[in-house]
């Protein structure tokens, strides 16, 4: 609440605000970029998988940062949210946790690692593996929001594409991948249609996690800040990845078990453990891997919870 | 300016606009659903829903049409005051604010277009009362199996969700409540 109080300042009014100062507003943005977001936010709820344009502002952060994500993230706080960011699946990387600080000093919000306990996530590059629920917020940061952009790199032939549903593309390009590779090698960023109208790039996730984004009783939001598009999958809203009769998708993972704790559900991110070449495979989502070893799992290479937690 | 203008605003405007936008924020990601919201007393006849809508919502970027009753000098003067947001008439209309009756017909409001159909007007409807029971059933986006909403008519929604990618949105209000009704809603009798 003190936050919201502090005297509020324009952001981007000139002389570069340091993350310490006191004189922000309330999630640091100022009121009328906030309006401005929330009223592209609320077009982009009413249009599923639509890019609405919006006049991004400067961040104290660098771009490939999430600017887009925070200053969604931003419009959407209340100070009663609990927020969880996470980097590729982990809480605690530097770019998780700058941004979780910034937002505990800009909004006084609570924290959290933990998916349940959560109220707005920030992401990137990961759904988190925890179902996620009708009282939560995924907000994704976006580095390039168009997925037709490699087919085409002028912005007013991609509105005009989708605007007459020119999807065919898109088809042709997964199907070289297929001539190519024997199957689609498309694995991160893979497209969506969203309600059987806009093609949607759902963000760099592992095409693992398409799956969750359709049906969904969380809202999604995405912002990509140096593009400038705000868009929004609704709950319970359908999200097919793009595929053909004879390739179906598949929401491919590596092969193995969690080494940590055992889960075969779960994305996994291959890490190098000796210098002799060793490697294992543990979940990419530490909440998830953690709250499993909290509950007695234990995989091939992890030691029971407690005594972990005492070494 | 009458000095009753002045009043009736946030009080703690980041703070407040933020727990409003979050409700409608849930209104339009789940339409039927009502939600409750506070911190606006306007002049009459705006209700505190619409008013806490515009206040969140509007300002010098976003022209305003007041239909019928809602276009008076206090309510003129409230939105000035508060928002800066300029007044128009239906085509130029970014938000709309009046009774079902007044606000029509609804075809002179921009739908957006082919290529920025998110350049549509958002209609602020105000209602005698919001329930579910006996309302229009709803499916779609934001629904998992169906929801309930009380509407003035039905097949104008039907009529608007057939115009997709293009079309209105609608934020409905009564007292210190609101649900909301996107293009993508479909409406079928109860
Ligand atoms: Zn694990």
């Amino acid at each position: 609440m003190s936050a919201g109080r502090r005297q509020e300042r324009q952001a981007g009014d000139g002389g570069e605000p340091s993350m310490t100062e006191q004189a922000y507003n309330f999630a640091y943005l100022d009121e009328q970029t906030k309006r401005m977001i929330r009223r592209a936010l609320l077009k982009a709820l009413a249009i599923p998988g639509y890019q609405v344009p919006f006049a991004s502002r400067e961040m104290p952060m660098p771009y490939g940062w999430g600017t887009g994500g925070v200053q969604v993230s931003a419009a959407v706080l209340t100070p009663e949210d609990r927020m969880k960011v996470i980097d590729q699946g982990a809480d605690d990387t530097t770019n998780a946790v700058s941004i979780r600080k910034f937002f505990e000093r800009t909004a006084g919000v609570a924290t959290t690692e933990r998916t349940p306990e959560a109220t707005v996530i920030q992401t990137r590059h990961r759904i988190p593996e925890a179902p996620l629920t009708e009282n939560q917020i995924l907000v994704y940061q976006v580095p390039i929001p168009e997925p037709l952009r490699f087919l085409e790199p002028r912005e007013t032939e991609t509105r005009k594409m989708h605007a007459l549903e020119e999807y065919g593309l898109m088809h042709v390009k997964l199907y070289e991948d297929i001539a190519r590779h024997g199957h689609i090698a498309t694995a991160y960023a893979y497209p969506v249609k969203v309600e059987g109208r806009y093609v949607m790039d759902p963000s760099p996730i592992p095409k693992f996690d398409n799956p969750k984004i359709a049906g969904c009783p969380a809202i999604q939001l995405y912002g990509a800040g140096r593009e400038q598009r705000i868009y929004a999958v609704p709950p319970w809203t359908a999200a097919e990845s793009l595929d053909f009769e004879d390739h179906p998708f598949e929401a491919s993972k590596a092969d193995h078990p969690c080494a940590l704790c055992g889960a075969e559900d779960s994305y996994l991110d291959e890490v190098i453990i000796d210098d002799t070449g060793g490697r294992m495979f543990v979940c990419s989502d530490t909440d998830y891997c953690r709250a499993r070893r909290e509950a007695g799992h234990t995989g091939a290479m992890g030691a029971p919870y407690e005594t972990e937690a005492q070494a | 300016m009458e000095t009753a203008s002045l009043g009736g605003g946030f009080a703690d405007a980041p703070v407040d606009a933020a727990r409003a936008f979050r409700a409608c924020l849930n209104a339009m990601a789940r339409p039927g659903r009502i939600e409750t919201v506070a911190g606006a007393a306007p002049p009459a006849p705006l209700s505190v829903a619409a008013g806490v809508a515009l206040l969140t919502l509007c300002d010098p970027e976003t022209p305003v049409h007041l239909a019928g009753a809602h276009d008076c000098g206090a309510v003129r003067d409230w939105i000035t005051f508060h928002t800066g947001a300029p007044f128009s008439g239906p085509a130029g209309a970014v938000f709309a604010v009046g009774s079902w009756a007044a606000v029509q017909p609804l075809d002179a409001y921009p739908i957006g277009t082919a290529t920025y159909p998110d350049r549509s007007a958002t209609l602020i409807v105000e209602m005698p009362g919001l329930t579910a029971e006996g309302g229009a059933r709803l499916s779609g986006p934001g629904i998992r199996d169906s929801a309930r909403l009380a509407l003035p008519e039905t097949a104008v929604f039907r009529r608007n969700a057939a115009l997709f990618p293009l079309g209105l949105d609608f934020i409905f209000t009564a007292g210190d409540r609101l649900a909301a009704l996107p293009r993508t809603t479909r409406v079928e009798d109860a």
